[in-house]
């Protein structure tokens, strides 16, 4: 096996305990969907064109209240306005990549594809091969976005109450987030973006998760330069 | 439809290819190394704090139990794996009490 099929097969590695925790989500999108007014075709298509769940499922929401084209297209680009960051987070590793391969990881880098990549890039640095994790990571979500959206589509969101799946979406994050928090100003960023989310909780569209994260950066860079005020870091 | 994925395709696509062309400044390159702390962390509080809609300290808020204690897993454990099937547990033995 050669590196880039082990960057690809690690990245799926990386991505299954994310999956469970989507699956549930993908079938819940799915029975929404259709009981909002959207055909199946449509509801599938916006699980492979859109392929960001909370957009979805406020699309979803809206279409059901007969929100106006415009207004569901810009709720769509506000709450998807995160991924600015993370776009801008694995710029400098995939910087020598052709427009190609930026154009498919693009359009793969959701937020569950985004978490273990980033980690794994924060590890390893710029490696040619590092695009591959991505693609694979992305790809497997993909996979089992469409699936589980077809599922709800087709059969309801059939998951028994007493089976919390959903939790292994935070569970999986927390496992990512606690052995990162190692220096204080990574440990600062997190409690600082974590209470600025409890506090922003009520604001729409995910704006609360966007202004915690720019709360956590800024902390977190203020305070390194503090400490390392030379770049020792 | 098509233009919402368009949009999204676009805001992940944005700086990935606006930093490939231009050289990313000191501090921003410093910057970004807090975004994966800052969100993930920003993603966690309100799925165990928030129960329907409001925050819940209470130790009838299961979640945030089985979360305190995925937590503690984590730190001592540093196994991905084992910190998801201790969360998932606990969730399910405290709910179950």
């Amino acid at each position: 096996m050669n590196e880039s099929q082990k960057a690809f097969l690690d990245g799926v590695r990386a991505e299954i305990p994310l999956l469970i925790g989507v699956f549930p989500f993908g079938m819940i999108y799915g029975a929404l969907a259709l009981n909002a007014g959207l055909s199946v075709f449509a509801s599938q298509m916006m699980s492979s064109i859109v392929f960001a769940g909370s957009a979805q499922f406020i699309t979803a929401q809206l279409v059901q209240d007969s929100a106006p084209g415009f207004v569901i297209i810009l709720t769509i680009a506000v709450v998807n306005l995160r991924h600015m960051l993370y776009s801008a987070s694995l710029a400098p590793y995939l910087k020598h990549l052709s427009t190609k391969w930026k154009f498919l990881l693009s359009y793969l880098l959701t937020d569950e594809a985004y978490a273990p990549t980033a980690l794994h890039y924060e590890e390893k640095g710029v490696t040619s091969n590092g695009h591959w994790f991505l693609l694979g990571a992305g790809i497997s979500l993909w996979t089992i976005w469409q699936v589980s959206t077809a599922l709800g589509i087709f059969l309801g969101a059939r998951i028994p109450e007493e089976l919390p799946l959903d939790f292994a979406l935070p569970l999986t994050f927390i496992a990512m987030l606690v052995p990162i928090l190692k220096k204080r100003p990574m440990i600062a960023a997190a409690l600082s973006a974590g209470t600025t989310a409890l506090l922003a909780y009520s604001l729409p569209f995910k704006l609360g998760l966007i202004l915690a994260a720019l709360v956590g950066i800024i902390v977190g860079t203020v305070l390194e330069r503090r400490i390392f005020p030379k770049g020792m870091l | 439809m098509l233009i919402g994925g368009l949009i999204t395709f676009g805001l992940r696509f944005s700086l990935i290819y606006l930093f490939g062309r231009f050289e990313v400044p000191e501090t921003m390159r410093r910057a970004l190394h807090y975004v994966p702390p800052a969100v993930l962390s920003a993603i966690i509080v309100p799925e165990l704090l928030i129960r329907d809609g409001s925050v819940s300290l209470s130790l009838e808020n299961i979640r945030l139990l089985a979360g305190i204690i995925a937590i503690i897993t984590a730190w001592v454990s540093r196994n991905t794996l084992l910190t998801i099937l201790t969360g998932m547990a606990a969730l399910l033995i405290i709910g179950w009490l």
